[in-house]
């Protein structure tokens, strides 16, 4: 098995779990045809748009003016949601935060909880938490409740099995239900909603993400397509909205704006299948909805994010997984390699954030090539490949010892035309003399730090006799002599 | 009009027949090539690895031996056959120097000054056609840096559909990275030539005989992994490619 469950195998740093990744042909075939078909449905969707670029302005100008005055939206939407009779929490971290739901859950007396698809509560670790507290959470978001399933961690931030073949989910469903199925879509899908009505119906409590938290109006907005975010936030008794604390947006018109841009920079859809806006509990005389609405705002590091301006910006992030979609180190690794919660480019970006301490941390800024994609696709223009720049800069004293020498050592050299020059030449005569292109004296070649890493796959080029500025004085000559051949 | 080759530290070291050909493709286009031999590299590694301050060093070297004291300094433009060491110097510079009023004006003059070669001949010089030709099928990989950082588009095709006898075959997702990024080429030497090998499998469906870039990082990359495989595809670099069919090469 290659699917490696970050909680499972603390050990294994990015290169190992990139090497597991790299061998299974099944998850990069899956991880190419999704991310393709993903990315290709956001470009359509954005030229069918005809002015994506300024939507994606307006967007990030949107975000940075939300973020800069996040006190004073944060308290209107409080005021606003308690006016509407809902509940709000704050919590400082993450283990706050799950501490808080538990407690909400044994408060409300709830056994069983549902949930619909929320990143935050990955985050704080939420269903481990509710466990212990003699609560059972269901996933029902039918790829989290896949990955619960088997469990694993959401391999991708809107996809979370974007790993798993149809045979796979046969498997897994057979095992859970003890029953035996084929794999046509009707019969899994069919066994997925049988089940998970059941549970809709038999839970007291339902917990749920949220895409947008409007400030005006103190109304929560969910982008959903399958149905599941509209049972778990109506059905259950108690509805408990897990809440990043920068998912605010001032009104119902800047809503309007992001409803433009989270679908179709996410799947390249126009609109998702649902768009719920839920404000407050159920009222006197209302049919449906929960008697208790409760939003638990997240701060869990993003205080520190916001009062540091080279990653201030991260705040702007509104999940839609277009980064992960152009990325070529996940499309060749997929996400559980990244061994973080939210993985690809924001992922190698919020890591690190959310845990400084983690060696994980200054492993994951090195995952990326620096090539732009991400920020390039990024609907809110965040410039992710910077802010990896940025933390490698952060952790540059947790790099292994030889590679901050090797650095420091080569700036030495490179300060100085004289010693450049020196060392280019003794270095081209070493390796003329010795490994070539690296198809010779191979034993030597793999010993050599850099070139080592660089040979375990690929060829040198051959090295030249001459550098090019030992050869400017001939060509110095050729323009004397009146132009060159030709 | 007098060019100061900013030659790399890769192309002068490992690739100097890409530093002779850049020559060629401008002197016969009219330029007087200079060439300080102050110039050693533009810090990029250190920047990109997290050492501003050793990237800082290496950075004052540059901007000294290309700037208006250096060895070149009276030349009208700094040209260099790479995308990402020009974005280097015209988008990391002013960000890494910003500390210093002094140095930043130094280093924003230098950036204002310095172009990627295809940009220079096509919107500078306002020249396609260089008069190379070559009768091979080839493909163009745009490496990401002179794309998304330089905005390199369709300066080399516009360059490299005027070459006789090229036939041009389109790359299929073309805009993805090659996965050589520097050093992130030696910290994660699989995951590197993965990327690698997916852009290669491109190659190989494109039917192309030889491969064309902008920036020799991206090609000795690409290169080395054709060569380890025993592939018959030649990786070249645009400046080769414009400098051929004059017996040149």
């Amino acid at each position: 098995m290659a699917h490696v469950d970050p909680r499972a195998a603390p050990a294994a740093d990015f290169a190992e779990r990139s090497a597991l990744a790299l061998e299974n042909a099944f998850l990069r075939r899956a991880v190419r045809f999704t991310v393709d078909r993903l990315r290709n449905g956001k470009q359509a969707s954005a030229e069918a748009h005809g002015d994506f670029e300024a939507l994606r302005e307006r967007g990030r100008a949107i975000r940075a003016h939300t973020i800069a005055h996040l006190d004073r939206y944060l308290d209107q939407f409080v005021d606003n949601l308690e006016a509407a009779g809902g509940v709000a929490h704050f919590a400082a971290d993450a283990a706050e935060a799950a501490e808080l739901c538990a407690s909400i859950a044994q408060g409300c007396g709830a056994k069983l909880a549902v949930k619909s698809k929320s990143m935050v509560s990955e985050e704080i670790e939420l269903n481990q938490r509710l466990e212990k507290a003699g609560v059972a959470a269901v996933e029902t978001d039918l790829g989290e409740w896949i990955v619960q399933l088997a469990g694993e961690a959401p391999a991708h931030i809107i996809l979370p099995c974007i790993h798993k073949s149809r045979g796979e989910i046969r498997a897994l469903f057979e095992r859970h239900g003890n029953t035996t199925l084929d794999e046509a879509t009707a019969t899994l899908a069919g066994y997925a909603r049988r089940t998970l009505r059941a549970r809709f119906l038999e839970a007291d409590l339902g917990f749920s993400g949220c895409n947008f938290a409007v400030a005006d109006t103190g109304a929560i907005a969910m982008f959903t397509n399958e149905g599941n975010g509209r049972l778990v936030t109506t059905l259950p008794r108690v509805h408990v909205v897990l809440m990043g604390m920068e998912r605010i947006v001032p009104s119902l018109a800047e809503l309007a704006v992001m409803a433009e841009l989270l679908p179709r920079s996410a799947t390249g859809q126009k609109l998702t299948t649902y768009l719920n806006l839920i404000a407050g509990p159920r009222r006197t005389g209302e049919l449906d909805g929960p008697r208790e609405l409760h939003v638990v705002i997240v701060d869990n590091g993003r205080s520190a994010q916001l009062s540091d301006p080279r990653f201030r910006e991260i705040l702007h992030c509104i999940r839609c997984g277009a980064c992960l979609n152009v990325c070529p180190v996940y499309r060749q690794v997929g996400g559980h390699a990244y061994g973080s919660v939210y993985p690809g480019p924001i992922g190698a970006v919020l890591g690190p954030l959310f845990h400084p301490e983690r060696e994980l941390s200054n492993e994951l800024s090195q995952a990326s090539s620096l090539c732009g994609a991400c920020t390039d696709a990024c609907p809110v223009k965040i410039p992710i490949h910077e802010m990896l720049v940025s933390l490698r800069e952060r952790d540059a004293a947790r790099r292994p010892r030889a590679e901050r020498l090797a650095l420091e050592f080569a700036a030495n050299v490179l300060s100085s035309p004289e010693s450049y020059e020196r060392a280019g030449r003794a270095l081209r005569f070493l390796q003329r003399a010795t490994i070539g292109d690296g198809s010779r004296m191979t034993w030597l070649g793999r010993r050599v730090p850099f070139a080592g890493a660089w040979l375990s796959t690929r060829r040198l080029p051959a090295p030249p006799a001459r550098s090019f500025r030992e050869l400017w004085p001939a060509l110095e000559r050729e323009a004397a002599l009146g132009n060159p051949p030709g | 009009m007098r060019v100061s080759l900013f030659i790399t530290c890769l192309a002068d070291q490992m690739h100097p027949e890409v530093g002779v050909s850049t020559v060629r493709v401008l002197r016969r286009l009219g330029c007087e090539v200079l060439f300080s031999r102050q110039q050693t590299c533009c810090g990029q590694p250190f920047h990109n690895a997290g050492f501003p301050a050793e990237a800082r060093r290496v950075a004052r070297t540059l901007i000294e031996a290309l700037g208006p004291t250096g060895e070149a300094g009276d030349a009208d433009y700094v040209v260099t056959p790479s995308g990402s060491c020009a974005a280097m110097v015209k988008h990391s510079y002013p960000e890494l120097f910003d500390g210093d009023p002094d140095e930043l004006e130094r280093a924003r003059a230098l950036a204002s000054r310095t172009f990627e070669l295809s940009q220079f001949l096509v919107h500078v010089l306002g020249v396609e056609d260089v008069g190379a030709s070559l009768a091979r099928k080839a493909t163009y990989h745009p490496s990401c840096h002179a794309s998304r950082f330089l905005h390199v588009g369709s300066e080399p095709l516009k360059l490299l559909s005027r070459v006789r006898g090229l036939e041009l075959a389109p790359l299929a997702h073309a805009q993805d990275c090659c996965g050589f990024g520097g050093l992130f080429s030696v910290k994660l030497p699989q995951v590197s030539s993965a990327m690698a090998g997916e852009k290669l499998e491109h190659v190989a469906a494109s039917g192309a005989q030889v491969l064309v870039g902008t920036d020799m990082g991206c090609l000795m990359h690409l290169a080395g992994l054709l060569r380890a495989r025993g592939s018959p595809v030649e990786a070249l670099h645009l400046a080769q490619v414009l400098d051929s069919g004059h017996g040149a090469r």
